[in-house]
């Protein structure tokens, strides 16, 4: 018997990671279980660490935080032998405007994203892992919760995974409302219980993270990703996708489409197409007029840069990014300036306050596109938004900054004269 | 020695230590690289984006505080685009300070200032609303407004890394982050002001300096501390013959910019309305004042007749005057007075140590090897209560090269955060827990004992042996109190050869004269000869002060020159701040009372009087040349040294007092009931 | 302080969750844990997670004003938390949220007289897809519209 999802699946995703979501019980250990589940973790307690961090390079698996890094490389990176012991967690702190995907992992798929956890701790030769989750999701947590006890009970955790012998001791931990802690250092701080601070890099987490310990941090998808790359190979997974970009991603799909909802669609998948097909089209047969194509983070696209395939080089080639798959379609009729404004309110809202030029730039071009947005914008505003903007790009502590900056560049330059026009309202009145 | 590695600043090729921070290389080459966060005692923040370089091959601009130098490296530190960035991050700082310069207290000595004079920050394209919030008192001494924080941690590490307080935190988020003290309004802690020294703008402000004069109408005094037995430099700020603040801030003195709440606040005492201004005799009706002609007339005639008449005298010199005066006072007792009767309070069994340690080398710690030795023992003290800034030492220790703390004591003591072992011991016990860390010991590469009161004659005697069979270099320092105990020791101000001790002449029915310079003997304690006449020098009117015949109205430390030795042995010279009327120093005193008796004990000038200390007191052939630019260890008698009578006991001083001096420091009274405790743990 | 055997459970659960000698990490989860149930973090919760979890109540402090959801103030009974991020922007949002200030007559983090209903203009909560969305304690709505937030509140309102 089918469950009902948040929104109906698509005839075009490739399900791959998602491919329990809709199946009754899917939460629970049966049901994954008499769905390939722990066949990848059984597989890989058979592999070599080598062999297994091997798969995952061969996979072209690339981090679906937002950052994109290769997850392979990543895990190669974790001293593996260190006298310290190593810790695994999971970034499951799903708080970037626009994306909503790993909800719906944890949701409808906890024991995926346990299995491809404890492949990682094979990998790492971790014992102990957390996963790291917003405050606001607390039903997640306790979904989690409920999840674990459940592989706890079944010998999928603990002292003797699934017969192996393997120990592993997985918790989960959760927030309490704080974007910044999504940036992994900054996690790694609210994990040990204070505020959530980035730490200076070096030393990486995979060196010194949690207590100290050699890290290693992924994303919920990163991680739930592993189980079919380890169970159908690296290769297949690869296939799915474009060279480099392998595999499948989990889409959040918002905004002016007739369609929203989270799909899973291979690396590659045309823009356009997402729009027009999967997304059913613009909302009110209107024009489209830009898109953020992977959360509020990434600079804008206009509607003519648009007709490109949604992988990672193709997006930094057009000056953007894949970041963290919220991609949101905006229609003619959005109001720019506004759009501008309320993603800076986010970004003042959550910096953590630590570096100067996000914490004082933030606050000022909020004051200022707030000023703007009041009818009070002056002409020198405008290239102002964009200068201040470029002095905190590339100059703060963590890439909140650079995400606040990135995004109000592109609008502010790209779309101009949706600035213009409140000049020329407020100029009209003065007259 | 470090690999070195070849890199280019601005142009010019340099060698630096592989690893080095680049903005140290830059800075001891001569070129400045601008910072707020970047402190070189604590922990590296890269918080204040100020001090971004350009490097090649390298897209965005790097922080200079926290890139290790390599092999290589091409850096600009002067280019067009490193120029635009701090004006850009100046820009930014600037649009929620506020523009208060003229009346803000770091006026003048305003890094903020400083940076915008010297990089610029243009005018200011900042038109919105600042946020405001209010000045905030969180004690006596700490005064907190938070518009003017630039938030560079600074004082949130000094608090947590150099004093081991943790009293500060940072509280909300982004815009509105602030700066909080450990009791939701106020601050309990040790007060010791290091956060307001290192704050490099107005943000941090000290109650007793606050809106009272600006940095450059001061003279600044770089004198030493006159509390505890430590030794810290104080460079105090003096307008019009009156003090207005202290700190190390230029970091000359042996403690770095380390000052406690004493060394940095507690010279009020100074002023102090109770403060002695003339001599005064005793008479039916109490105390009367009387001139110094008098005074000094009929103590000279006192003192002749009971020396002619061979009646018995008993002199009490001082812990805490200048190692001049005690000098002088033994030689005025047992050359002029012929009297063997000398003695002070004495807080530690310096005697037991000297001569356990004869025939030994290099066995006195400086306060320097606290800070350098692998590993510290604290025996029978509460160190961060008694001796803050040899606490700091080992903190520091710790922070900069993992140097391992040890504590056997009665009590938790904040020691115990850092150390590798605590033990807690009955009071007695000491020996037994020190010996219940003899492997651990015998691991470490060298080690300074450091030990209070607890430990004196044989237990001393039984520690040395303790340490000698370490096999490994042990070093020591006895802890005394005030500061200028060890000065009196070794200036002989003790009843050697057989003289009364300090309780012998207090409870001798027979004595004649009782002459006390600088201490307070008869706090606690009767007098018993009733006939004694009693000639007392001090600042105020003490216990022993009222019992006296004729008082004497002395100078404090802050108000004359000469030298101290401080509980490591490293003396120090004292430099005038203020001068007063009324009072005399305690030198200029007994100079006066041998002119008086026709006696020639030689000119009473400090400087004459050290050069005669420099020939008849073993160690101290201190030359003023080295004096002038620092601390000079001095070294005991190499050779045995017999017992003395009497009792040892530390008078037990907290942080926030200082013997008889606690009651005329506004300040230590002002924050006394604040912590009540010394604050302690700083968590996890 | 006392807790309910439950929360009791559930600390006493957490602190053993952390390696060896590592209880501050229990401050945030303590903390979220225990505001359910006594309603705000309170000066007297800040002491005790502080003694718990053996830190310095300024250590807990800290964290108390740097994370959103933690609060010195009770809410109401029923915290509705109205997105007006980017995606529910585009499509209501806001609206829905000026409705949500008519319809319960508070506005931004303030609580109704009766102590029922607080509102709160949150950021992206993670419903992007299914905007505009709205979270009352920790229930998910998606899609809301003005008409259904009416029925949503009228229901907790009646229920009680
Ligand atoms: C401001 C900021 C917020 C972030 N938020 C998240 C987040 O909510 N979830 C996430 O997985 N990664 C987030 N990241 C990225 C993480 O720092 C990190 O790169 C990622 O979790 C690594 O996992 P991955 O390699 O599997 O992507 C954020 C980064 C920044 C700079
Ligand atoms: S850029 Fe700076 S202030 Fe902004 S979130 Fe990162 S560290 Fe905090
Ligand atoms: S102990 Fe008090 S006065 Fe000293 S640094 Fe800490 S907060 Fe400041
Ligand atoms: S109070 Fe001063 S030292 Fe402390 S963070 Fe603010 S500016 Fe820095
Ligand atoms: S001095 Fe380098 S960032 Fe502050
Ligand atoms: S923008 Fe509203 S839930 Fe994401």
């Amino acid at each position: 018997m089918a469950k009902q999802l948040y929104n109906p699946p698509s005839p075009l995703e490739t399900r791959v990671l998602s491919k329990r979501f809709g199946l009754e019980g899917s939460e629970t250990l049966d049901v994954y279980l008499a769905n390939d589940g722990f066949k990848a973790f059984l597989k890989a307690k058979e592999m070599t660490p080598e062999a297994i961090i091997e798969e995952v390079k061969t996979s072209a698996l690339r981090g679906r935080g937002g950052a994109g890094f290769p997850t392979g490389l990543k895990w190669s990176f974790v001293p593996r032998t260190s006298p310290k012991p190593r810790v695994l967690v999971v970034n499951a702190d799903e708080s970037e405007p626009g994306c909503c995907k790993d909800r719906l992992l944890i949701e409808y798929d906890p024991h995926q994203l346990i299995e491809g956890i404890l492949i990682a701790s094979l990998a790492v030769d971790a014992h102990v892992g957390y996963v790291y989750v917003r405050g606001e999701y607390r039903y997640l947590v306790e979904k989690m919760d409920r999840a674990i006890e459940e592989a706890y009970a079944r010998g999928y955790l603990g002292d003797n995974v699934a017969g192996t012998g393997w120990k592993f001791d997985l918790h989960t931990h959760s927030g309490a409302g704080a974007y910044e802690c999504g940036e992994e250092t900054a996690l790694l701080d609210s994990l040990e219980g204070k505020r959530g601070v980035p730490r200076m890099k070096p030393p990486f987490p995979a060196v010194a993270g949690a207590w100290g310990m050699p890290t290693l941090l992924n994303n919920v998808e990163t991680f739930s990703a592993i189980p079919p790359i380890i169970r159908d190979g690296g290769a297949a997974f690869a296939a799915l996708g474009t060279p480099k970009n392998g595999g499948t991603r989990l889409m959040c799909l918002s905004g002016h489409v007739n369609k929203p909802g989270v799909y899973e669609i291979p690396l590659g998948f045309p823009m356009m197409k997402a729009i027009n097909e999967l997304g059913g089209g613009m909302r009110n047969g209107k024009k489209l007029k830009a898109v953020v194509p992977g959360g509020s983070s990434c600079p804008l696209l206009k509607a003519d840069e648009c007709d490109i395939p949604m992988d990672y080089d193709t997006l930094a080639k057009v000056g953007s990014m894949l970041g963290a798959g919220g991609m949101v379609v905006l229609d003619e009729d959005t109001d720019m300036v506004k759009f501008a404004l309320r993603i800076m309110r986010f970004y003042q809202h959550e910096s953590c306050g630590w570096c100067i030029p996000c914490r004082e730039g933030t606050t000022w071009l909020r004051k200022i596109l707030q000023r703007f947005s009041d009818g009070h914008g002056r002409r020198e505003d405008i290239s102002l938004i964009g200068e201040l903007s470029k002095n905190m790009l590339g100059r703060t502590f963590c890439a909140l900054g650079d995400a606040a900056a990135m995004p109000t560049i592109s609008i502010v330059e790209k779309f101009t004269e949706d600035f213009e026009k409140y000049l020329v309202a407020k100029e009209a009145v003065a007259v | 020695m470090a690999e070195l590695v070849k890199l280019n600043i601005d142009g010019r090729d340099i060698e630096a230590e592989k690893g080095a921070l680049l903005i140290e290389v830059a800075r001891q080459n001569g070129i400045e690289v601008p910072a707020f966060c970047y402190h070189e005692d604590y922990t590296l923040q890269a918080a204040c984006r100020m001090c971004l370089v350009e490097i090649e091959k390298t897209p965005k601009l790097q922080v200079g505080c926290t890139t290790p130098v390599a092999e290589g490296m091409v850096v600009r530190t002067d280019s067009d685009i490193v120029k635009k960035a701090r004006k850009g991050t100046l820009e930014f700082l600037l649009t929620n300070h506020p523009l208060d310069c003229p009346v803000c207290d770091k006026g003048g000595e305003c890094e903020l200032q400083d940076m915008v004079f010297r990089y610029g920050a243009g005018e200011s394209r900042f038109v919105e609303r600042k946020h405001h919030v209010d000045e905030k008192q969180w004690s006596p001494v700490v005064y907190f407004d938070a518009p003017r924080c630039i938030l560079c941690y600074r004082c949130v590490r000094a608090c947590n890394e150099g004093m081991g307080v943790g009293a500060l935190g940072v509280g909300n988020r982004g815009a509105v982050s602030e700066i909080i003290p450990n009791h939701d309004d106020h601050l309990e802690c040790d007060e010791c002001g290091a956060c307001i020294d290192i704050c490099p703008v107005g943000a941090l402000t000290s109650g007793s300096y606050r809106y009272q004069t600006r940095p450059w109408e001061m003279e600044h005094v770089g004198t030493i501390c006159t509390h505890c037995a430590d030794g810290c430099k104080t460079t105090l700020g003096v307008r019009n013959d009156e003090i207005m603040r202290g700190n190390n801030r230029d970091r000359s003195g042996i403690n770095d910019e380390f000052l406690c709440i004493k060394g940095r606040y507690a010279f009020d005492f100074t002023k102090h309305p109770e403060r002695l201004q003339s001599p005064m005799l005793r008479t039916a009706n109490g105390h009367e004042a009387i001139s110094w002609s008098k005074a000094l007339d009929i103590i000279a005639t006192k003192f002749s007749t009971v020396k002619l008449a061979g009646g018995k005298f008993g002199v009490i010199g001082s812990n805490h005057t200048t190692n001049e005066e005690n000098f002088f006072l033994a030689k005025f007792a047992r050359q002029a007075l012929e009297t063997k009767n000398v003695d002070h309070h004495r807080t530690g069994d310096l005697a037991t140590l000297f001569d356990a340690l004869s025939g030994k080398n290099n066995a006195l710690a400086t306060s320097a090897d606290l800070y350098n030795a692998k590993a510290v023992l604290v025996i029978g003290a509460d160190l961060s209560q008694q001796h803050p800034f040899l606490a700091f030492q080992a903190r520091a220790n710790v922070r900069h090269h993992n140097g391992h703390i040890y504590a056997v004591t009665t009590g938790e003591v904040r020691e115990d955060q850092q150390a590798v072992a605590s033990v807690r011991v009955q009071k007695g016990g000491e020996l037994a827990g020190v010996e219940s860390l003899r492997e651990k010991l015998k691991a470490e590469g060298d080690l300074v004992v450091v030990f209070g009161d607890a430990v004196q004659g044989d237990a001393l005697r039984k520690l040395v042996a303790f340490g000698d069979s370490l096999g490994i270099p042990v070093k020591y320092v006895c802890l005394v109190d005030y500061s200028n105990s060890r000065g009196a020791f070794d200036m002989g101000v003790t009843p050697k050869d057989g003289g009364l001790s300090r309780e012998e002449m207090l409870a001798a029915a027979d004595l004649d004269v009782l002459w006390v310079v600088g201490a307070n003997p008869l706090k606690n304690t009767q007098l018993v000869s009733k006939k004694a006449f009693v000639v007392v020098q001090d600042l105020f009117m003490t216990e022993t002060a009222k019992q006296a015949d004729i008082v004497l109205p002395a100078a404090s430390a802050y108000e004359k020159s000469g030298t101290v030795t401080n509980v490591c042995g490293e003396v120090q010279k004292l430099a005038q701040a203020i001068k007063v009327m009324g009072p005399k120093t305690d030198l200029e005193i007994m100079g006066l009372i041998a002119k008086e008796m026709g006696l020639n004990l030689g000119i009473w000038l400090p400087e004459k009087v050290f050069a005669e200390i420099r020939k008849a007191v073993h160690g101290y052939d201190v030359s003023p040349a080295q004096l002038a630019v620092g601390p000079a260890a001095t070294m005991p008698l190499n050779g045995r040294v017999a017992a003395l009578p009497g009792a040892i006991q530390s008078s037990g001083d907290t942080l926030f007092t200082s013997g008889s001096l606690t009651r005329y420091s506004e300040i230590l009274n002002s924050v006394m009931e604040a912590p009540g405790q010394l604050y302690r743990g700083k968590g996890q | 302080m006392t807790f309910s055997p439950q929360l009791e459970q559930r600390f006493a659960k957490l602190l053993t969750r952390y390696p060896e000698g590592r209880t501050r990490s229990a401050v945030i989860p303590m903390l979220i844990y225990a505001q359910d149930e006594v309603g705000a973090v309170t000066r007297e919760l800040i002491d005790e997670v502080a003694k718990r979890c053996k830190v310095t109540p300024v250590q807990v402090d800290e964290v108390v004003g740097y994370y959103s959801m933690l609060h010195r103030k009770p809410q109401g009974k029923f915290h509705v938390q109205v997105c007006t991020n980017i995606s529910c922007l585009l499509v209501g949002g806001e609206e829905l949220y000026e409705h949500a200030k008519k319809k319960l007559g508070v506005g931004h983090k303030e609580t109704t007289a009766d102590g029922q209903f607080s509102l709160e203009e949150v950021e992206c909560m993670g419903a992007c897809s299914w905007a505009p969305a709205v979270e009352i304690n920790y229930d998910f709505h998606h899609h809301v519209t003005p008409e259904k937030l009416d029925q949503l509140i009228d229901g907790l309102r009646k229920a009680q």
